[in-house]
């Protein structure tokens, strides 16, 4: 087969001539140019990339990518998404959402586009609260959390997005932060190459309405005790002095100081292959200030797609059953003429 | 294997035509019985009509009322258009079958009575204070007593089966009895057997041997009093196979995606009365055609218009309830101008309501039910055959205009079968889909404040004559853009806020929905050409509309009729043809849904015949109500 030289694309050539309507200092601008930039370096044509999303301030990202888009409603994206890839199982289909949008309304459509493992990448927008409709607490609001619908403290229990997902059977499950645009580019690109559904929770701050709610791992000075960034095969070291890490007792993880009583050999290597999501689970459940919450991938697998399968099925019937024939289905039943 | 039937020397009557049933517990196979004798009338040439009808529980309690089952054949040596108002002949296979079906049997008529199930125990399920064959309550009735469960039980004792095994071949008993009263043919029902059956021999041999012992039965036994023959109808030469409206559906979406040469994709959520849609598709991939058991009927709806952005033709299939839930994602297709079709099999409702029964009553929600200003396109065929023809315009409406397209069909025609004359698949119409490769802006076209001039450029929303835009497909160089729920710019497709823009697009999307009208054939009026009574109908109902105006017509009284396949837009000629009658009567199995569309857009003073018990008209219902306006 003939290899045709993809024209080498820049972050520019991904943007729509469209004015972008996010306010000044939220933090999708900062997702934007990742996503922008993430692209470029694919190799893949632009044409065949589509951002699919839902309703909210996230899911306005179509307008301002210069791919297809399809701006859906409210939190009901994932169906779109999948109707899609089954008419073009090869498009590059990108889903952005939110915490309300993915969580809430459309928390029954993530679990099942996630389980078929249709292959689509999936950036949940987390900020913990309500944007466009102007701040009210959403499903993954921290307990007690006080807003416009919850002025003496929310009393709903969140919602654990990456706990969520692999839950779901998700083969590929990530968290990144608006923050760290290093960081956010190159789980872009682990999401772009996985081939399944890739759910990549990234933490968003909404400066109008939570402002500030994920400080304690944007900020630089206090990330590195807060933040542990996994790597596949690499002991799970955190702090400003390397000097932290995770031990397992039996299920029960535990915070330890590297040193003589628990030597490096002791903490937990990071395997984002196991093909038991035990830990993965262990840690989606890292919470400040108990445990340093992870960044990076959880978990990645390969199984079949919802697709591939989809195509396997057809191919088989056309093997068994010859191409269709309508005269043949016409008259699949007992017939009679009438002269 | 083939069984020649016995000569008799009994009596035998010509008719014109006959109406049976079949009536049993859920679990007494009564169902299959009525498919197969239905099946045998068709190929012996008689035009058939049926009406099968059963409860929602898939298991109600063992002979009670609550789980009897019925299935009713119409077949008759003349053009018939319904399963028929009342019988000439009922089988009953308990008493609860007897209690809730005999009051639709004829006087005189036959009916034919399990004999072995009237114990004190049956009686009392069926809240039988006393035996009504022994009260004298069925007189009247050419009642002939059988005992089914025994001779069944004779017939199939070969066989060795378990005693539950052996009760289940009674249905045949009963089928081969009725099959020698009308003068049928075995031979169908014996391949059908071996099909169903081949790999459990045991089973084939019970089920033989008791509908030949079933048949030999009346040939021997004195009880029966006569046969009925029905003479071949006169149909239009051709040939012929007997299905119902989801069957016609399923085929005319499949017919209408290759002659557009379009992957068919359809993501259904099951509901009854359209979950025979999916099974049917789902054995369909050799067509190209994908399928999508979706979450829940919003899924099911997005699924449907996500494919169809990317270049298939999303179908979703459906009954009223869920169309509650697909009413926000049909509107985004709405104002993304994508094709997708929304099959509407009707049932009771409002709510839950009557899963297994059917109604007419979802036409004003296809009409108006999301927010908005929100025109789509709703047709509805008329009778089973009809979903074939009517699936195929869904589909060429849609994707010729852009537009959801709504198709209502209704419990009774998705389930009701009658004979289809097979259409030559060469002179199936072809739907060309045109889908976009080079931009479209170019430096003279249409001005547009912000749009026009703009060559290179791909403009989604600059549309043809029609007002359709283009069908531009992901994948396509050059032709990225945006689409979505928000008002849009027209010809650019940029989000847009400002109030002329507005109406402006509003009153598009309507006009380009009204366009529709000009593809679509007139309301052809039957009967009368001009007089004192138009009656007016749509969907479902059309047989028993149509039988009640001949049967008025032949008493000299000046009745037109028209029958809406096209609800919106409708056809052109429709004021027109109003203009030629004086009164008009419209029978809806609805409160007045059409009625009031009619007395709205029209302005004409029309009154409802309004049913809604579940069941479809009798015939007798509508001539009731044409005679009383003659007598007024």
């Amino acid at each position: 087969m003939a290899t045709t030289q993809l024209p080498t694309l820049k972050p520019a050539d991904f943007a729509s001539d469209q004015e972008i309507r996010w306010c000044p200092g939220c933090g999708d601008y900062s997702i934007l140019a990742q996503t922008r930039k993430a692209l470029s370096t694919l190799d893949f044509p632009k044409e065949k990339m589509v951002f699919v999303s839902g309703i909210g301030c996230s899911s306005r990202f179509p307008y301002y990518m210069n791919t297809y888009g399809f701006h859906t409603i409210h939190g009901r994206a994932p169906t779109f998404a999948t109707g899609l890839k089954m008419a073009q199982p090869d498009l590059m289909v990108w889903l952005v959402t939110g915490d309300g949008d993915g969580l809430s309304i459309g928390g029954n459509h993530l679990i099942h586009s996630l389980r078929r493992n249709v292959d689509i990448k999936v950036l949940l927008f987390n900020n913990e609260i309500y944007g466009l409709t102007k701040g009210q607490y959403s499903p993954t609001s921290r307990l007690g959390t006080k807003s416009k619908t919850s002025s003496t403290g929310s009393i709903d229990s969140p919602i654990r997005p990456l706990s969520l997902a692999l839950a779901a059977e998700a083969t590929f499950v990530a968290r990144t932060m608006d923050m760290d645009p290093v960081h956010t580019t190159s789980i872009l690109q682990r999401a772009a190459a996985h081939k399944g559904s890739a759910f990549v929770e990234i933490y968003q701050n909404c400066k109008i309405f939570n402002d500030g709610v994920f400080n304690y791992v944007t900020d630089k000075a206090t990330r590195s005790d807060n933040a542990l960034f996994l790597e596949h095969g690499k002991p799970m070291v955190f702090g400003k002095n390397r000097d932290k890490g995770i031990r397992l007792n039996g299920l029960e993880p535990k915070v330890v100081t590297i040193g003589a009583d628990c030597p490096l050999d002791d903490v937990v290597i990071h395997d984002e292959k196991a093909a038991n999501p035990t830990m993965a689970y262990l840690l989606s459940r890292f919470a400040n200030p108990d445990f340093p919450e992870v960044f990076g991938v959880l978990r990645q697998s390969e199984e079949p797609t919802y697709e591939s399968l989809m195509e396997d099925q057809m191919r088989e019937a056309l093997a068994k059953k010859g191409k269709g024939d309508l005269q043949k289905l016409f008259r699949n039943d007992d017939l009679w003429t009438v002269e | 294997m083939s069984a020649t039937a016995p000569t008799s020397p009994r009596r035998v009557e010509e008719v014109d035509s006959i109406t049976i049933r079949f009536a049993g517990d859920s679990g007494d196979g009564m169902q299959v019985a009525g498919t197969q004798f239905t099946n045998v009338s068709a190929i012996m040439g008689n035009d058939i009509a049926t009406f099968p009808d059963f409860p929602a529980e898939i298991r109600a309690p063992a002979g009670t009322l609550a789980g009897v089952s019925g299935f009713q054949v119409h077949f008759a040596n003349t053009d018939i258009h319904t399963p028929g108002d009342s019988l000439n002949c009922l089988v009953v296979m308990n008493p609860a079958a007897l209690k809730t079906n005999i009051k639709d049997l004829l006087p005189d008529g036959i009916l034919i009575v399990n004999s072995d199930s009237f114990g004190a125990n049956d009686l009392a399920k069926a809240k039988y204070a006393n035996n009504p064959l022994e009260d004298g309550s069925l007189k009247g009735f050419r009642i002939i007593r059988v005992p089914i469960d025994t001779l069944n039980r004779e017939a199939v004792k070969e066989c060795n089966l378990a005693m539950r095994d052996a009760d289940r071949c009674k249905n045949f008993f009963a089928l081969g009895l009725v099959f020698w009263m009308f003068e049928r043919s075995l031979d169908s029902t014996i391949r059908w057997l071996n099909a169903k059956f081949g790999k459990k021999p045991d089973i084939l041999k019970a089920n033989l041997d008791a509908l030949k012992a079933g048949y030999n039965y009346g040939d021997t036994v004195e009880v029966m009093p006569v046969q009925y023959r029905v003479a071949k109808a006169k149909t239009k030469p051709g040939t012929y196979r007997k299905l119902t409206g989801n069957e016609a559906l399923s085929m005319g979406l499949v017919a209408a995606a290759q002659m557009a040469e379009k992957t068919l994709v359809c993501a259904s959520y099951p509901i009854t009365p359209a979950s025979d849609i999916l099974h049917t598709l789902t054995e369909m991939k050799h067509f190209g055609v994908k399928t999508l058991q979706a979450e829940d009927e919003i899924a099911a709806a997005g699924m449907a218009i996500g494919a169809s952005y990317g270049g298939a033709l999303g179908i979703t299939s459906t009954s009223g309830p869920g169309v509650c839930l697909k009413s926000e994602a049909v509107n985004l297709a709405v104002m993304t101008e994508l094709p997708v079709v929304i099959i509407d099999v009707q049932r009771g409702g409002p709510s839950t309501g009557l899963p297994t029964k059917t109604e007419q009553a979802d036409l004003l929600q296809a009409f108006f039910g999301r927010n908005g200003e929100s025109p789509v396109a709703v047709i509805a065929p008329r009778s089973p055959s009809d979903c074939f023809d009517m699936a195929f315009e869904a589909v060429r409406i849609a994707t010729e205009f852009m537009v959801p397209t709504f198709l209502l069909s209704d419990g009774y025609i998705a389930n009701g079968a009658e004979p289809w004359l097979i259409p030559s698949v060469d002179q199936l119409p072809k739907i060309t889909i045109k889908h976009p490769t080079a931009p479209n802006g170019t430096s003279n076209g249409p001005s547009h404040e912000n749009g026009a001039g703009e060559p290179g450029k791909f403009l989604p929303y600059k549309r043809d004559e029609k007002l359709s835009r283009p069908w531009a497909v992901p994948g396509t160089p050059g032709l990225e853009h945006r689409i979505g729920g928000l008002e849009k710019q027209d010809v650019t497709g940029n989000i847009n806020y400002e109030a002329g823009n507005h109406e402006h697009m509003v009153r598009t999307r309507a006009q380009k929905v009204a366009n529709i009208a000009q593809t679509i054939p007139d309301l052809e009026l039957e009967g009368d050409q001009e007089g004192d009574l138009l009656v007016i109908g749509w969907g479902g109902t059309y047989g028993s509309i149509a039988t009640a105006v001949q049967r008025a017509r032949r008493q000299g009284r000046k009745i037109g009729q028209v029958h809406f396949r096209y609800l919106n837009p409708f056809p052109k000629n429709t004021g027109e043809v109003f203009k030629k009658f004086k009164h008009f009567l419209v029978p809806e199995l609805n409160a007045g849904q059409l009625l009031l569309l009619l007395r709205g857009m029209f302005l004409i003073d029309a009154k409802g015949l309004n049913k809604v018990q579940g069941r479809p008209f009798l015939v007798s219902e509508i001539e009731d109500a044409i005679a009383g306006f003659f007598k007024n």
